[in-house]
């Protein structure tokens, strides 16, 4: 598998990243280097081999049901780059 | 009291505590040794009143007779653990000015302990390289310089680079670091300190700004095994704020130091002879096994067959994490925005990350999107995670033959700024010996070997049990009484 500009354009699209026409170009050897070279993992047999979700062994732990975080709002916002009201504000949505 | 900077953090520690130094000198000899070592550009943020406040607080419990097990230390601190009112950017542009409304699990359990902090320790950005080159506040530049003659800026590795440099240059007597693939353990080899990395779960990711939750894992780095295991005992713990955090008592490890090894079986991968390690870095391999059969270990031969396989699964597992990790910078609730005039949301997202990201976050955010993407995720992502559950089982059946494995830090002794900056390839080859105890999520620890022939430091790496921190840190105990390393690098800055 290897990819082309589309592909890189698209890759940029879903991952929110503006790019260049130059830096398109120049990813699309530096990633089918690197896809390449991940390639080798095809040559593994992992038939019946269930992939590893935890890496050490243990039982995910469940939280009360209650809300212990609260009223910190001014908090949460004091690093926003725009916040008004007591919100985060962003450039227009709905068009 | 500059000679107070040359002194192991137990040796301050216990000085502190018997009387010959207060903590008020200890912090000001260390702020001074901060301040006079820009050039090294190990420091993003110096906080000297930090450092002093806790080593009044530290003065006067000594009196009282209320010291805490770090009373007395000032520490330096990776720039991804969020310190509450103070910079926390992990080496990016697009953290600029975050200051956290919170202290991560790690330096509140630090400061708890009585330690201060004498800053924030640049490294790569969100932790992606082995370099110290992907910062964007530029590079740091090891304390050591070749034998040569020449006068090259070499790398203290990566990416706890600023934290590897603060501790070889004597501007922090103990720091922390974090190991995603090696991060803390290359540059620990790199600049002849020791540094260990826990087990996966024993310390907390609450406050860690992440990069692959299911490898990263913070540790210390310091200048011996003991100043490890007290940092470490520091460090751990159980943090309900972390859901793999590991509800484990935490040992003694201090207290359960030992340097006899008998009864012990120390393995020797086979697959870690690989093509293109200098010779010199062999040859300290033999001689550690030397070391460690003298301390009254035995050495059996084992096989880690997938070894080869540990790089490539690491790097699809981890930018796919990174990927996802990642998603939060969008110019909404902190760091940087850029949005363009007349530009929507999906425009300020797109441009703030364009503008915010360096080149190789972008790189790896780009594979792991790739690799998570629809029609692509089975081929790449399960395919990794499968591929990692061998590497972990090759871990499990060769510990039925083995109580510890001995093999190189790194593939290489420190390299010049910029020699590798130009083939990612060639980077990631850095930490082959490394990744695989992160894949598997196993204590491993690197401690300085000797010098190869350039004057330049080489490591040993240790890798233990789940658990077994004690092992790791008893084998690296044996291993230091016997290297002798006491080398320090020449001040030059």
């Amino acid at each position: 598998m290897s990819v082309d500009t589309a592909t890189v354009r698209h890759i940029a699209k879903l991952a929110r990243l503006a790019m260049s026409d130059a830096e398109v170009e120049a990813l699309v050897p530096e990633l089918n280097n690197i896809l390449g070279w991940v390639e080798q993992l095809s040559e593994v047999d992992t038939s019946g081999v269930e992939p590893l979700a935890t890496v050490i062994e243990q039982k995910l732990r469940l939280r009360d049901d209650v809300i212990d975080d609260g009223d910190v709002r001014d908090k949460v916002l004091a690093n926003a780059p725009d916040a008004q009201h007591g919100f985060f504000a962003v450039p227009k949505v709905i068009e | 009291m500059a000679e107070l900077t040359s002194l192991t953090l137990t040796q301050l520690r216990d000085g502190f505590r018997a009387g010959d130094f207060s903590a008020r000198e200890i912090a000001d000899g260390f702020n001074a040794a901060v301040a006079g070592a820009r050039s090294l550009n190990a420091y993003t943020v110096e906080t000297p009143d930090d450092a002093l406040a806790a080593a009044d607080a530290a003065d006067a419990a000594r009196q009282s007779g209320d010291l805490q097990p770090l009373s007395g230390i000032p520490l330096g601190i990776k720039d991804l653990f969020a310190t509450e009112g103070v910079d926390t950017t992990s080496g990016s542009r697009i953290l600029t000015g975050f200051k956290p409304p919170y202290e991560s699990t790690v330096t509140s359990k630090l400061r708890a302990a009585g330690a201060g902090m004498l800053g924030k320790l640049n490294m790569d950005e969100f932790a992606m390289g082995s370099s110290n080159e992907t910062s964007a506040y530029g590079p740091v530049i090891s304390p050591w310089k070749r034998s040569d003659g020449g006068n090259a800026a070499l790398t203290p590795g990566g990416s706890s680079g600023g934290s590897a440099a603060a501790v070889a240059a004597g501007i922090a007597p103990g720091v922390t670091g974090t190991d995603t693939g090696g991060s803390i353990r290359q540059p620990a080899a790199f600049t002849g300190i020791t540094g260990i990395k826990p087990t996966y779960g024993r310390c907390s990711r609450w406050g860690i700004v992440s990069f692959a939750s299911s490898l990263d894992q913070a540790g210390p780095m310091s200048r011996t095994v003991r100043d490890c295991a007290i940092l470490l005992e520091a460090m751990s713990g159980f943090d309900p704020k972390d859901s793999t955090s590991l509800d484990a008592p935490v040992p003694a490890w201090e207290q359960g130091l030992s340097s006899d090894l008998r009864g012990k079986r120390i393995g020797i991968p086979k697959e870690y002879r690989i093509d293109g390690v200098p010779d010199e870095i062999n040859a300290l391999w033999d001689q550690g096994i030397a070391w460690l059969k003298d301390a009254g270990a035995t050495i059996v031969e084992i096989s880690l067959p997938h070894t080869k396989y540990a790089l490539p699964t690491y790097y699809i597992i981890a930018p796919a994490e990174a990927s996802s990790n990642l998603a939060r910078y969008d110019g909404v609730r902190y760091g940087l925005r850029e949005a363009p005039d007349g530009g929507n949301l999906d425009a300020m997202y797109a441009a703030t990350r364009a503008a915010g990201f360096g080149a190789e976050v972008k790189r790896r955010i780009m594979i792991g999107t790739y690799v998570l993407s629809a029609g692509f995720y089975d081929a790449y992502f399960t395919k990794a995670q499968r591929v990692r559950a061998l590497i972990k089982r090759d871990f499990t059946e060769a510990f039925d033959k083995c109580d510890l494995i001995l093999t190189p830090t790194a593939p290489s002794a420190a390299f010049g700024l910029g020699e590798k900056m130009s083939d990612p390839l060639a980077m990631y080859l850095n930490d082959v010996f490394a990744v695989p105890a992160s894949l598997a999520g196993l204590p491993a620890m690197s401690v300085p070997g000797g010098l190869d022939g350039q004057g330049l430091p080489l490591g040993l790496h240790l890798i233990g049990r789940e658990l077994d921190e004690q092992g790791v840190l008893n084998a690296g105990l044996a291993i230091e009484e016997r290297a002798g390393f006491t080398h320090r690098p020449e001040k030059w800055w």
